[in-house]
C-alpha cells in the first residue's frame, strides 16, 4: 500500500508546514520583528486560510464554482457573535464560550449550506456560480436590516430600526442593523486560529481520502459514471457543500471574535470577499490544499508588505495577480516552463555526473 | 401615476442593465468566460466623457464618441493581453481569475488618476423632459434617451448578427470554435470583435448610467456590472433577446422593490427573483437547456 | 426464470421513435450480443435498461422485479452495471480509486468514521484495497494501480471501465462497444477476458459490438436491432445467417 503512505506523507507535510510557519511567526513576534499592523493581521489571516481551504473543498474536490462563500462566513460570524454576546455573563469561561460559539457558527453555516444546496446544486457551472453569489448578497443584505434586542421579557426582533424593538427599561440591543454587533468578546487569538486551521485541514484532507471523498471526486470527474456505479449524487454533493459552508462558518467565528464591532459590509462579507477567496484557491492550485494556504498567506500579506508604495500597492497587486495567472495557466507559458526546466534538469544531471 | 413613473424608471434602469448585459452575454457566448472586468469598462467610459468635457472642452457628443473609441480599444487590448493566452487553459477558472485581476487593475488605475472621491457627473443628455398627463407624470430626458438607445442598439446588433458576415462568424464561433476554424473563420479576430462591440456598448452604458445617476467613483461600475451579469443569466446567458428581457425585468423589479417593499432590501429582492427563476428554469428565461448525451 | 426479461419497450424523442416494441430474454450466465447498424438504437436500449432514460412504455424485469421508473443508482444496486461507448472514467483518480469507487456500496463506513480515522476506517479501507487489487489483477491492471486513470492507454481504459463495473457486484453487465478502438490483438485478448469474467464470476453479460469476429466468437445469443425494432433474435449462428440480417448490414 505504497499509495496510502504517499498521501499520508503529503498530508503530514501540509500539517508540518502550518506548524513551522506558526513557530516562525511566533518567534518573530517575540523578538519584535513583526509590526503591530502585521500582528493585527494574523487572526484574520487564519480566517482567510480556513476560507481558502474550505472553498477548495467545493471548487477543487466537488468541482463546483461557488461565489458565495463569504455569505457562509457571514452566517457563522453573526450567529456566533450573537451567542457570545448573550452568553458573556452566563458563561464566564472564555474557552467554553468560544468552543460553543464555534459549534454554533459552524452548525448555522452548515445548515445554511444544506438549505441553499438543495435547490441550487442541480444547476451547472456558471449558473451555480451566479446563484451562490446571489445567496451571498442576500445573506449580507438580511443581516443589515436585522435588529435584535433583549430585555427581561426575552428577545425582540425587527427589520426596521432599533426603536421599533420596543425594549423595556434596561433592555439591550444586540444586533443593531447596519451597525451590526458591538462588544463581542475578543476571544480569537493567533494560537486558536492556527489550531483551527489544523482542524480544518484534518477534516478536509481526511474527508478527501475516505470513501465519501472518493464518491465526491468521482462525481466531479464524471457524474454519469458515478451514478452508474451507484453513488448518490445529491447526497455527496450536499455533503461536500455543507461541510465547506460549515468550515467557512468557523472562519466567520474567528473573524467575528477579533473585532470590537462586527458589521456586514461589501468589503468583508460581500461578493468581493468571495472572489478574493476564490483567487486564493485558483492561484494556489485547484484541489491543492497546501497551495491554498500559501496563496492565502502571500496574497493577504502582499498589500501590507507593499504598504510603503502607498497608492500603488493595489495596482501592483492587480498586476501581480494577472501575471501569475498567465504564468501558471497559459498553455504557452506551461510549455515554455517545461522546456526550460527539462533543460535545467539535463544540465544539472550532466554536472552531477561530471562531479562523480 | 406613481406606479407608471416607477415603471418608466424601471424600464430605463433596465435598459442600461440590458446594454451592459449584452456585453456579458456576447462575450460569454463566444469565449465561454465571465468577463468580470466588464463593469469596470463602464466606469472608464464615464470618466473619459467627464474628463473630455471638463478638461478637453469637447462637446458632449464628441466626448461620448471618444469614450466609445477609447473603451473599444481598451476592450481589445484587455482581450489580447490578458484573456487570449488563457483561452485554452486547463481550467476555465483561470481566465475568470484573470478577469478579476483586470477589474482590480482598472479600478486602481482610476483611483490613481481620478482619486477616490465621488465626482458629480453632469448629464450629457440634451433632450428636455417630457411632461405628460397635465404635469402629474414627468419623464426625464435621460430616461427617454436611455430607452431609445437601448432599442436602437438591440435592433442594430440583431441586424448586424443576422445580416453581416462578421455577425454570422460570431454565431459560428459561439456554436463550435473548432468547426468555425475549419470553415476558415478567423476565430481570434471574431473574439476580438466581440470584445470590441461589448466594450463600446459598455462605454455607452456608462454615459447613460452616470447621466441618470450623476455620481462617479472608481467603483461605480462594479455593482451595475454584477447586476447586468445577473440580468444576462436571468434572460439566458448567450441569448441577445434574453439580455434585453433580463435587463428590463431586473430594472423594473429593482425599482418596484425599492418603492414598494424596502429600499435596503432591493438588491436582495433582485437576487431572490433570480434564484427563483433559475430554480424553475435552470438555463434562464430564453436559455437552451442542453442535456449531456450518454 | 430468465435473469433479464424485457417486453414491449419503447421510447420516443420528440417525434422520433428511437426504440419500438423491443423485447429480450437473457438467461443467467449467458453471453448475449446486441448488434445492429449505426443509429439502430442500441445505446438507447442500454440507457433504458439503466434508467438514464425513462421508457414511454414496456417492462424490464430483472430477476422478476420490474425496474422501470427506478433511478440509475437504484438499478445499479438492483444488479445492473455498465460501461460506456465514450469511456467515462474518473480521470483524475488513480486506477485503484476508480475501482474503489465501484466498491462504494459494498464496503461501507460512515463519513465521520472516515474523517476521524476510527478503526473501522482502516479495516474497511484495507479490505477495499485487497478486493480492488484482486479485481485489477484479473484484468492485468494491478501494476498500474497508482496511475491516474487519464494516463492509461486507451485499451486499458476500456478494461478499467469493465473492472469498475464488475466491482459493483452486478448480476448483469452491459458492455457498450468494449472493443471499439482496439487492435485485433487487443480484441482477441479482450474476448478471452470477457469469457473469463463470465466463467469466473458467473456473470451474465449483454454487449453491444460492431466487431463481428468478437460477436461471433463469444456471444451465444444475439438480438439484431434495426431502426429501433428487433429484426432477428436467437442463436448466434442462426441470426448471422438470417437473410434479413445480412440485408440490413450489407444493404440491398
Amino acid at each position: 500500500m505504497k499509495k496510502m503512505s504517499k498521501t499520508t506523507r503529503s498530508n503530514l507535510i501540509t500539517y508540518l508546514m502550518v506548524i513551522v510557519i506558526f513557530a516562525v511567526v511566533q518567534i518573530m513576534v517575540s523578538t519584535g520583528h513583526v509590526s503591530s499592523l502585521l500582528q493585527g493581521l494574523l487572526v484574520p489571516l487564519c480566517a482567510y486560510v480556513i476560507l481558502a481551504v474550505s472553498l477548495n473543498l467545493t471548487v477543487g474536490i466537488l468541482g463546483e464554482l461557488s461565489l458565495g462563500h463569504a455569505g457562509f462566513m457571514c452566517v457563522g460570524a453573526f450567529t456566533s457573535a450573537f451567542f457570545s454576546k448573550c452568553a458573556v455573563e452566563a458563561i464566564p469561561a472564555a474557552g467554553v464560550r468560544y468552543f460553543l460559539a464555534l459549534l454554533i457558527g459552524a452548525a448555522a453555516a452548515g445548515i445554511c449550506g444544506i438549505l441553499i444546496g438543495i435547490p441550487v446544486l442541480r444547476l451547472k457551472g456558471d449558473y451555480l456560480a451566479i446563484v451562490t453569489l446571489a445567496f451571498g448578497e442576500i445573506i449580507k443584505n438580511i443581516v443589515n436590516i436585522l435588529f435584535i434586542g433583549r430585555d427581561d421579557k426575552g428577545f425582540h426582533f425587527s427589520t426596521k430600526d432599533s426603536m421599533s424593538l420596543g425594549l423595556e427599561e434596561g433592555g439591550k440591543v444586540i444586533v443593531n442593523g447596519p451597525q451590526g454587533i458591538t462588544g463581542t468578546p475578543k476571544d480569537s487569538t493567533f494560537v486558536v486560529g492556527v489550531i483551527l486551521i489544523l482542524v480544518t485541514l484534518f477534516v478536509v484532507l481526511n474527508l478527501m481520502h475516505s470513501r465519501s471523498g472518493r464518491a465526491i471526486m468521482a462525481i466531479r470527474d464524471n457524474r454519469i459514471a458515478a451514478e452508474s456505479v451507484g453513488i448518490n449524487i445529491t447526497k455527496y454533493k450536499l455533503m461536500a457543500f455543507s461541510i465547506s459552508a460549515a468550515l467557512a462558518g468557523v472562519a466567520g467565528v474567528i473573524y467575528a471574535h477579533n473585532l470590537a464591532t462586527l458589521t456586514a459590509q461589501p468589503k468583508n462579507f460581500g461578493y468581493n470577499m468571495s472572489i478574493m477567496i476564490l483567487v486564493f484557491v485558483v492561484l494556489g492550485g485547484i484541489g491543492n490544499m497546501r497551495g491554498s494556504i500559501i496563496a492565502a498567506i502571500i496574497l493577504t500579506l502582499l498589500p501590507e508588505l507593499l504598504r510603503g508604495l502607498s497608492d500603488y500597492r493595489m495596482l501592483i497587486y492587480a498586476v501581480v495577480l494577472i501575471v501569475m495567472m498567465l504564468f501558471n495557466w497559459s498553455p504557452k507559458a506551461i510549455e515554455w516552463r517545461e522546456k526550460y526546466s527539462a533543460r535545467f534538469r539535463r544540465k544539472n544531471g550532466k554536472s552531477a555526473k561530471e562531479a562523480a | 401615476m406613481s406606479f407608471i413613473s416607477y415603471l418608466v424608471n424601471g424600464i430605463s434602469l433596465g435598459s442600461v442593465y440590458a446594454i451592459i448585459a449584452l456585453g456579458y452575454t456576447m462575450v460569454y457566448g463566444i469565449a465561454k468566460m465571465l468577463n468580470f472586468a466588464h463593469g469596470d469598462v463602464i466606469m472608464v467610459g464615464a470618466y473619459v466623457v467627464m474628463t473630455a468635457i471638463a478638461s478637453g472642452g469637447l462637446p458632449p457628443a464628441a466626448a461620448v464618441l471618444l469614450a466609445v473609441v477609447f473603451c473599444t480599444i481598451l476592450g481589445v487590448v484587455i482581450e489580447s493581453v490578458a484573456y487570449r493566452p488563457l483561452l485554452n487553459a486547463a481550467s476555465s477558472l483561470a481566465v475568470l481569475i484573470t478577469a478579476i485581476g483586470v477589474s482590480y487593475l482598472l479600478q486602481n488605475v482610476a483611483l490613481l488618476v481620478f482619486g477616490a472621491n465621488t465626482k458629480s457627473f453632469s448629464s450629457v443628455v440634451p433632450v428636455p423632459a417630457l411632461v405628460l398627463a397635465g404635469g402629474s407624470l414627468t419623464i426625464s430626458g435621460e430616461t427617454i434617451v436611455t430607452i431609445v438607445s437601448c432599442i436602437v442598439i438591440m435592433a442594430g446588433l440583431t441586424l448586424f448578427i443576422k445580416k453581416t458576415k462578421a455577425g454570422q462568424a460570431m454565431l459560428a464561433v459561439s456554436e463550435d470554435k473548432g468547426a468555425a476554424q475549419l470553415m476558415g473563420i478567423n476565430v481570434n479576430g471574431t473574439i476580438a470583435l466581440t470584445f470590441a462591440i461589448g466594450s463600446a456598448l459598455a462605454a455607452v452604458a456608462g454615459v447613460l448610467l452616470c447621466s441618470a445617476y450623476p455620481s462617479l467613483n472608481p467603483y461605480t461600475g462594479a455593482m451595475p456590472g454584477i447586476k447586468a451579469f445577473v440580468a444576462a443569466v436571468f434572460g439566458g446567458i448567450g441569448s441577445i433577446p434574453g439580455a434585453l428581457i433580463g435587463g428590463i425585468l431586473l430594472g423594473v423589479i429593482e425599482i418596484f422593490g425599492k418603492a414598494y417593499i424596502s429600499s435596503q432590501m432591493a438588491d436582495a429582492i433582485v437576487f431572490g427573483v433570480l434564484i427563483i427563476v433559475l430554480i424553475v428554469k435552470p438555463a434562464g428565461i430564453l436559455g437552451k437547456n442542453i442535456q449531456e448525451k450518454v | 426464470m430468465a435473469l433479464l426479461e424485457v417486453n414491449n419497450l419503447g421510447i420516443s424523442f420528440g417525434g422520433l421513435r428511437a426504440v419500438n416494441e423491443f423485447h429480450l430474454k437473457i438467461e443467467k450466465g449467458c453471453l448475449y450480443g446486441l448488434i445492429g447498424p449505426n443509429g439502430a438504437g442500441k445505446t438507447t436500449v442500454f440507457n433504458l435498461l439503466t434508467g438514464v432514460y425513462k421508457p414511454n412504455e414496456g417492462v424490464i424485469l430483472l430477476d422478476g422485479e420490474n425496474i422501470v421508473g427506478k433511478k440509475t443508482i437504484d438499478i445499479n444496486k438492483a444488479g445492473i452495471a455498465r460501461t460506456f461507448q465514450n469511456i467515462r472514467l474518473f480521470k483524475d483518480l488513480s486506477v485503484l480509486d476508480n475501482v474503489k469507487a465501484g466498491l462504494h456500496n459494498h464496503y461501507k463506513y460512515s463519513t465521520l468514521e472516515g474523517i476521524f480515522r476510527l478503526p473501522k476506517y482502516f479495516k474497511v479501507e484495507k479490505a477495499m484495497d485487497e478486493r480492488a487489487m484482486e479485481l485489477l489483477s484479473v484484468f492485468d491492471l494491478d501494476k498500474e494501480a497508482d496511475t491516474l486513470a487519464a494516463n492509461l492507454p486507451y485499451g486499458k481504459q476500456r478494461k478499467l471501465e469493465i473492472t469498475r463495473a464488475l466491482a459493483t457486484e452486478p448480476k448483469l453487465m452491459l458492455l457498450d462497444e468494449p472493443a471499439a478502438g482496439m487492435n485485433p490483438n487487443e480484441t482477441r485478448e479482450l474476448m478471452e477476458t470477457i469469457r473469463f469474467v463470465r466463467d469466473e464470476f458467473h456473470m451474465t453479460i449483454l454487449l453491444i459490438e460492431h466487431d463481428m469476429k468478437l460477436v461471433s466468437g463469444i456471444c451465444e445469443e444475439l438480438t439484431v436491432l434495426n431502426f429501433g425494432e428487433v429484426l432477428a433474435q436467437g442463436d448466434t449462428s442462426d441470426v448471422l445467417n438470417n437473410p434479413e440480417v445480412i440485408k440490413a448490414y450489407l444493404g440491398e
